[in-house]
């Protein structure tokens, strides 16, 4: 009995899993080797040619939204990095302000916060109108309606999930490591490549996951900010699942999508050496 | 025809609820994991029986409750309409501003309803298209029992007792309409435009906002090619498809808008767009510099609809409510907040007579209301409306792809 003690203790965990995890996605994969239409029914074919189908249709979405999730994704990089180290570094007591002003916008609602954005861009708008005005801009000139602005979107809707993990990986880098690469004789470049990077490594690699599948997936950004070439897969899958009630076409496109991203995890992962990373976090 | 998304929805629509519903369509539940291999089934009604529509009546009774769900700003805030028919009939009412978008809506109510379940709702609005018309073919709507609804039969206009959509009002009758027209920002625009070919010209490039319906974009592309959508072909919508998609190759379109479109248009970002009137009266009100115009080549018109969904609790409290707004005081206190076309003709007098009695700023607000085409539409611009295509399930998977494959792209 003692034995099984952690066992029942997870069982409600599994269950959870199971219910709304396994049991949906089977569904969905069932879903997605059917034909059919909702008025007159679905019903199974095993017909894999919805996967071919929804694949040569739509293929410059689905690659086009891998490119601006990962474009957002080393955005985010650039961005959420220092803005980590800083408050892991030089935040002192006031860390904890730092995290907390980084997670204020986020008590907004999503979508609230990417229509801001809109107004923010605006042609004449606060920011451009301003600058026209000066004449530092050209009357032609905006953002909005361009993958720029889609981009910035997705970079600005996620960048806490970079930072977050970033920092609690920064935090836990032991400052006497660092003094002693220095005491012996590294620069302040060297004692950061050899020392502090390789030690925040997992928690780049948990911000990367963090960020780039839920913005690769995202379908709001590109409906709010984009313009008439900047649709992405998750705008696909909306319509196609609610506007045309294509349910099988729709789950072959999630499970395409949700299949581009394992690859791309498993060969990211292989790249950076998952092994590397979960022995640095296990020092 | 408010395309507003609820942040909520957009955001469960970007989490893993839509297995969740998968996995309801589908019909089983954790138990009957083996089922998923044979399908969904088919739903398909066939029209209902005069005796099954009388059985069924004769067997519900009247709850004292009723549940409204409807679009935003199809009220007054103080909900005095409601509170009235509370009062009259001692019925009490909840009212729900829940629908925001009609794919959306269906989309959420097909799989409960599919189930056999109920949606919580005794009355629901949706405008004619084709979620409506799924409704309907799935039998989704319980058919209406006339001889409960006098009002509606003493008061509503002719046009709207006729509808190609709903023959002989059997599941729906007519809650307002509205014109899709074209909405131009005065402070850009110098000229006063008049034709549809304004969506199209090259001097407008990168300003012109077009919607991201399928129905609504198509039966621009058509109108501007001299075909009535109401009666188009397959050619039809490929021709219109080339046009729409020179338009938007050329550089024309900036982005193919759902409800956001009227913001953009006050704000400037678009100069022109495809636009619906309701929303334009209320920025013209606000003092913001848009115009509003039924190209002369033709507009569409669309209705939004009460019907009462399948499983619906209080049938008879919602028949006595939806005859009720027919009254023409409360058609014309509904109008009069709401501003789209009324289905009763007789509210045009009673706001007339309103305004003959009022001073100030109510006289000139009324005043406005009453002599204004997008609210009280002549019989000429009527004739210059043209109403959606019909499509049947496979029509709509020719159709769907053809649009969709210009404003997705």
């Amino acid at each position: 009995m003692k034995r099984l003690t952690p066992y029942l203790l997870a069982l409600p965990g599994w269950m959870w899993l199971a219910i709304f995890l396994v049991v949906p996605m089977a569904a969905m994969a069932s879903v997605s080797l059917q034909t059919g239409n909702a008025i007159d029914g679905f019903a199974m074919t095993f017909s894999v040619s919805n996967y071919t189908d929804a694949l040569s249709r739509y293929s410059t979405q689905l690659v086009r939204s891998l490119a601006y999730g990962g474009a957002a994704t080393l955005a985010m990089l650039l961005i959420g990095y220092p803005v980590a180290y800083w408050i892991a570094f030089k935040g002192g007591h006031r860390k904890s302000m730092y995290l907390f002003l980084l997670l204020l916008p986020f008590f907004v609602s999503f979508v609230l916060r990417t229509i801001s954005w809109g107004f923010l861009l605006a042609d004449d708008g606060i920011l451009f109108g301003t600058l026209k005005g000066w004449g530092l801009l050209p009357a032609d000139f905006h953002v909005l309606a361009t993958a720029f602005a889609v981009i910035a979107g997705l970079t600005y809707n996620w960048l806490p999930f970079m930072i977050l993990p970033i920092y609690v990986a920064l935090e836990r880098v032991d400052p006497r490591v660092v003094e002693a690469a220095q005491d012996l004789y590294a620069s302040r470049t060297a004692a950061f490549r050899r020392v502090v990077l390789p030690l925040s490594l997992p928690g780049v690699f948990a911000g990367v996951l963090m960020t780039f599948v839920p913005a690769t997936a995202d379908p709001v950004n590109a409906q709010v900010l984009g313009g008439t070439s900047n649709t992405m897969i998750g705008n696909i899958i909306q319509t196609t699942y609610l506007t045309n009630l294509q349910y099988p076409t729709a789950s072959a496109l999630s499970f395409t999508l949700m299949a581009v991203l394992l690859v791309g995890i498993f060969v990211y992962a292989r790249v950076l050496g998952t092994e590397n990373v979960l022995e640095a976090a296990a020092r | 025809m408010k395309h507003q998304y609820d942040p909520a929805l957009l955001r469960g629509m970007t989490q893993p609820r839509t297995r969740r519903e998968a996995f309801r369509i589908a019909g089983f539940s954790a138990a009957g994991l083996a089922l998923a291999a044979c399908g969904v089934e088919g739903q398909k009604a066939a029209p209902p029986k005069t005796d099954a529509v009388q059985d069924y009546w004769a067997k519900q009774t009247k709850h004292g409750k009723v549940v409204f769900a409807n679009w935003p700003e199809y009220m007054p805030e103080d909900q005095a309409p409601l509170k009235q028919f509370q009062k009259e009939t001692g019925i009490a009412y909840e009212y729900k501003e829940v629908i925001q978008e009609n794919a959306e809506f269906f989309g959420k109510a097909d799989p409960v309803l599919r189930a056999g379940q109920s949606l919580g709702y005794d009355i629901v609005v949706m405008t004619n298209g084709i979620q409506l018309q799924h409704m309907i073919e799935l039998g989704y709507c319980v058919p209406l029992d006339h001889s409960k609804l006098p009002n509606f039969a003493a008061n509503a206009g002719a046009a709207y007792k006729k509808r190609a959509y709903d023959p002989g009002n059997t599941y729906t009758i007519p809650y307002t309409s509205g014109v899709t027209g074209i909405a131009y920002n005065t402070k850009y625009v110098k000229e006063e435009l008049k034709s549809i070919n304004a969506l199209f010209d090259p001097k407008y490039k990168g300003r012109v906002g077009m919607m991201a319906d399928a129905q609504e974009i198509a039966n621009f592309g058509m109108i501007a090619l001299g075909i009535a959508p109401e009666a188009s072909t397959e050619a039809d919508w490929q021709k219109a498809g080339e046009k729409l998609k020179a338009q938007r190759d050329a550089g024309i379109v900036r982005k193919y808008y759902d409800q956001a479109y009227i913001d953009a248009v006050s704000k400037g970002d678009i100069w022109i767009s495809m636009a619906w009137s309701g929303d334009v009266f209320q920025r013209q009100l606000a003092g913001e510099p848009v115009e509003f115009y039924v190209p002369e080549e033709g507009g569409t018109i669309w209705t939004d609809n009460m019907l009462i969904p399948k499983g619906a609790a209080n049938p008879v409290d919602a028949l006595m409510l939806m005859d009720f707004l027919y009254k023409p005081a409360i058609a014309a206190e509904l109008d009069e907040f709401i501003q789209f076309i009324t289905p009763v003709p007789a509210v045009q007098d009673i706001l007339k007579d309103k305004a003959a009695k009022a001073t100030g700023e109510d006289k000139e607000s009324l005043d406005q209301m009453v002599s204004s085409p997008l609210m009280f539409p002549t019989e000429a611009d009527y004739a210059k409306l043209h109403s959606y295509t019909k499509l049947t399930t496979a029509q709509e998977q020719v159709f769907n792809p053809i649009f969709q494959s210009i404003t997705q792209a």
